[in-house]
């Protein structure tokens, strides 16, 4: 028969699984009590914007190119598309942030003229400029994963934040806030 | 138990990628490379190879060449011409993860935060090894 | 009436339970298992079952008869139905599906009391006593949180129906077989506490506990298999399999199932690996509950949010603390009062089950750690993804050595070995799988690698698997021998579809005009037609394609594109065309601006292998099962024919001393 051999070296290994089930019940406690949000956010935030250069997406408005955010002072640059539904929930708030004088320009993404004009005329008109991104090629650069996301760009063409999601009403300070933020250079 | 209900969501999961959701979907043609292969098979071969790597972030849970999702079919599109443009598979990751950060890629790189992902197959082994040294008799003729 | 019948009937059966834990306690406390207490807990695990059957029976009644003063039905049920959609209708819910579950643990709970006598009595009675505590949970969770006999207080006119994407003969099915799988292992996790508890871990418990580990097995085998051909043919996307969370947890219980049946084997045989049989029987169960809770509380994918809930969720995380986390504080206290069990040499077969059982845990290990790891790294705000770059090749690390050790372990003999003996037995797997790998460079000489090696391990595995049978007398081979073969051999099918599908699939996308032709890999298929189609509850334009196999006849396949009108929602129906050497995968996308059609078509030589390989694996696991109760039953036989001739000749017994 066997000699029950002393298990003198391993006694730890015997706690182990239930110290590995610990951590597991800490990870996923941890994780229902502070979900992550779900959003991704862009990398970009901090880097130059990359170079584009957006046909017109409106006839009575001109295309964007990164030049344009290179004048030195900040603009946003909202990613919308007239198929979008949170994006009209958005337009209000736009609105009043570009009366409040910061130039708001647009990116508009796979969208169709006849969509975006009917878009434009119903829920406004605040962009300087809208550019017409039908492959999504501006917003992959940008690292942008939906519609609508709103970039504060400073003067010298960088990237300094980037809202997701529709701009609601309690929005709008923070962004006046990172606009004002963005005046100063990095 | 809940299966029906884990089937449910990997059905949902699925019917989502496929169609995306649809009160935003879009009317405009895919773009030109998204559901086109590269004219060279040695090229297209790398960048399938590449997609069904990268995460489409509209999905969330696919990878963009397993999507319907228009954004997928836009990656699709930017994946095929930067491959056949001669980029390398791997500098294009690196694009997208410049861009997304790491959550794009299903290859996950090894940073400060994902070490112990690499070091797991080795902790492993050598744990294996601690813990059953002890069960094996030395020779072939040592009886228990 | 019959809703209060049944949840009455539920009440009764979890208050059986209460009194089987309580007198099987008890008895344990006493310290003789044969007491007045003792007597009671056998009757109280076996009435169970029936209880709860018939409640089960009851609700599966209101849903046929669509009886819309009950909740649960007029939520999910419809009375213009299908029938057998009524009857799947039963689980095809969280509350029915819980009733479901908990009919099966009662009635294995009553199986396992009525026949289960080879166990020393005090032994049985603390596995019962564990039983008893895992339903109680589960009885807890139904009747206070999961009700199914609900009643509405005015009945509604109609009932809203079943999820359209749920009414699937396939889908039905599929949830019952996994339930089967996990109950199975929580009665493996009770014999594991039970002999725990009573310090009695070696042979004749892991005789006992074989055949669940099996059962549950061989149902966890044809679950996954069956759910990866269903995510095959729905997705439209020609994988099988994509790492995605579902799908690991459905992984993890069956790769520990599968090292706690190589454990047990060799437990039962030759009295080694004690400690860790017990382990991975408590591990086995986690598994299942921990992969059931991360699906459900959608702490994982909870972008789908509105198919989780995350209260449940929680639910489940209470039980499986309880359950896990008690099972686990019990094995340190009393794991290191077990003995070891026997040692072996490093040449031996129990060696080459140890190198199959580390390989599987470490995969388990892998699998469990690349689906929490985006949770891990999200509490410090960082988001990464773990898909197949990693757990292929990781995977693979350990898979590979495991194949060879499955190749070489069945030939040795128990204890010790030398490989001079079997040496001569393996030239042949081992020349073939070198013929293959060059064979395989030659020819396709851009193959990856874990393709390449999946390959040539697949056909030498194939032969190696057989070669236990060679030079037997077949008629006399036992069944579980039988049964392992099968196993092993369906393990290199599988793999070799896996590797071939990988290695040599051939994908074509294209738009196409009616009329036009398109070649993939060696079939041509020429668009025939594009007709619309309406289901019941979708509209779809249907492709006719023509296809030929080199200059073969013609097969039509019909794939769709649907719109289902309730949700409103798109999916791609495939269409497959199968051969001997692989399977044609059609999709017929949209259509574009220019009036033609997005077709994609994947040529993948030898895929249905990958399943053929799941059911033989499955197969072989029904054989084993059989033998192995099948010689239970004979041993159990002759014991009671001696015990009846020693009641016969009293005398005789006592003057020639114990028979055995």
């Amino acid at each position: 028969m066997t000699a029950p051999d002393a298990p003198k070296g391993k006694r730890w290994a015997i706690w182990l699984p239930l110290v590995l089930f610990g951590a597991f019940f800490a990870l996923v406690m941890n994780g229902l009590i502070r979900p992550a949000d779900r959003e991704i956010e862009s990398a970009m935030v901090g880097k130059p914007l990359p170079v584009f250069d957006l046909a017109p997406g409106s006839p009575d408005r001109p295309g964007l190119a990164t030049d344009a955010f290179r004048q030195g002072r900040p603009r946003l640059l909202n990613i919308f598309a007239s198929w979008c539904v949170p994006c009209a929930a958005e337009a209000p708030q736009l609105d009043a942030i570009a009366k409040s004088g910061v130039p708001i320009d647009g990116v508009a993404i796979r969208d169709r003229e006849e969509d975006l004009a009917r878009f434009l005329a119903r829920h406004g008109n605040p962009f300087a400029s809208i550019g017409k991104d039908d492959i999504s090629e501006v917003q992959l650069g940008l690292g942008s994963s939906g519609v609508p996301e709103t970039f504060v760009i400073d003067g010298s063409g960088t990237i300094r934040y980037q809202h997701i999601g529709p701009i609601m009403d309690r929005d709008v300070a923070k962004i006046l806030a990172e606009v004002e933020r963005a005046e100063k250079p990095l | 138990m809940h299966m029906l209900a884990r089937l449910a969501l990997f059905a949902t999961l699925i019917v989502s990628a496929l169609a995306g959701p649809l009160a935003a979907q879009d009317q405009l043609p895919p773009a030109p490379y998204a559901y086109r292969q590269l004219e060279d098979p040695a090229q297209e071969a790398k960048a399938q190879e590449l997609m069904e790597t990268l995460r489409c972030l509209k999905c969330q849970s696919q990878s963009i060449a397993d999507s319907d999702a228009s954004m997928a079919g836009d990656m699709r599109n930017q994946v095929r011409l930067k491959i056949k443009a001669g980029e390398d598979p791997e500098a294009i990751r690196g694009w997208l993860i410049e861009r997304y950060g790491d959550y794009v890629s299903y290859k996950p790189e090894l940073t400060a935060l994902t070490w112990p992902l690499f070091a797991a197959p080795l902790v492993l082994l050598l744990l294996a090894i601690m813990l059953l040294r002890r069960r094996f008799t030395r020779g072939v003729g040592d009886n228990d | 009436m019959i809703a209060e019948a049944g949840l009455a009937l539920l009440w009764f059966a979890a208050a059986l339970a209460v009194l089987q834990l309580f007198t099987s306690l008890m008895t344990l406390r006493g310290g003789d298992g044969s007491g007045e207490m003792g007597g009671i807990v056998r009757p109280a695990a076996i009435m169970q079952g029936p209880l709860v059957a018939l409640s089960f029976a009851m609700l599966m009644w209101l849903f046929i008869r669509t009886d819309l003063s009950v909740l649960l039905v007029a939520a999910n049920s419809h009375s213009a139905k299908p029938f057998i959609f009524k009857v799947a209708g039963t689980w095809g819910n969280h509350e029915g599906s819980m009733l479901l579950w908990v009919t099966v643990m009662a009635l294995s709970g009553s199986f396992l009391a009525l026949v289960e006598r080879r166990l020393p009595e005090r032994t049985m009675i603390a596995t019962l006593a564990a039983q008893a505590f895992v339903s109680l949970g589960f009885y807890a969770f139904l009747l206070f949180s999961s009700n199914p006999f609900e009643r509405l207080l005015t009945p509604v006119a109609e009932g809203n129906g079943l999820n359209p994407l749920l009414q699937d003969i396939g889908l039905a099915f599929h949830p019952p077989t996994l339930y089967v799988g996990y109950v199975g292992l929580s009665v493996a996790f009770s014999f594991a506490v039970g002999a725990l508890i009573t310090r009695e871990v070696g042979p004749a418990f892991a005789r006992a506990m074989r055949p669940w580990v099996l059962g549950s097995w061989i149902f966890l085998t044809i679950g996954i298999t069956a759910g990866s051909y269903w995510a095959y043919y729905e997705l439209g996307w020609g994988g099988w399999w994509f790492w995605d969370p579902v799908e690991n947890a459905s992984l993890m219980p069956w790769l520990a199932a599968t090292a706690l049946l190589h454990s047990a084997s060799v437990l039962a045989s030759r009295d080694a690996l004690r400690t860790w049989t017990i382990m991975l029987g408590v591990v086995a169960f986690s598994m299942s509950m921990v992969g059931t809770f991360l699906v459900r509380s959608g702490i994982l994918t909870s972008v789908h949010a509105f198919a989780v809930d995350p209260e449940r969720g929680t639910f489940i995380l209470a039980l499986l603390t309880i359950y896990i986390g008690g099972a686990l504080a019990l094995f340190g206290a009393r794991a290191s009062t077990v003995s070891e069990g026997k040692r072996f040499s490093i040449v031996s077969r129990e060696a080459g089950l140890v190198v199959n059982n580390v390989a599987l845990t470490a995969i388990l290990g892998i699998v469990l750690l690349g689906t929490l790891y985006p949770l891990l790294t999200e509490a410090f705000d960082t988001k990464v993804s773990v898909g197949p770059p990693y757990f292929n090749p990781v995977g693979a690390i350990f898979a590979f050595p495991m194949f060879v050790a499955l190749a070489i372990g069945p030939l040795l003999r128990w204890r010790s070995d030398r490989f001079g003996r079997i040496g001569k037995r393996l030239i042949l797997p081992a020349v073939v799988t070198v013929i293959v790998l060059g064979g395989a460079l030659m020819f396709a000489p851009d193959i990856h690698i874990l393709p390449l090696l999946g390959l040539g391990m697949a056909i030498g595995l194939g032969i190696a698997s057989l070669v236990p049978l060679f030079g037997r007398n077949l008629l006399r081979t036992p069944l579980p021998t039988y049964g392992m073969v099968l196993g092993h051999f369906g393990l290199a099918v599988a793999l070799f579809g896996m590797a071939s599908e990988s290695a040599f699939s051939t994908e074509k996308l294209v738009a196409a005009n009616v009329g036009d032709r398109v070649d993939v890999g060696p079939w041509s298929i020429e668009l025939t037609s594009m007709e619309p189609v309406a289901g019941p509850n979708w509209t779809a334009l249907e492709a006719t394609m023509t296809a030929r196999y080199e200059d073969g006849s013609p097969v039509m396949l019909h794939p769709q594109s649907r719109t289902f009108t309730q949700p409103q929602q798109t999916t791609s129906e495939s269409a497959l065309s199968t051969r001997w050497n692989g399977q044609l995968y059609a999709v017929v996308g949209e259509e574009g601006a220019d009036g033609r059609w997005q077709l994609r078509l994947w040529w993948k030589p030898f895929v249905p292998l990958v399943w053929l390989g799941g059911l033989l694996i499955a197969l072989g696991g029904v054989l084993a099962l059989i033998g192995r109760v099948a010689g239970d039953v004979r041993r159990g036989l002759q014991r009671r024919r001696i015990a009846m001739r020693r009641e016969s000749k009293p005398l005789a017994a006592a003057t020639t001393g114990p028979a055995e």
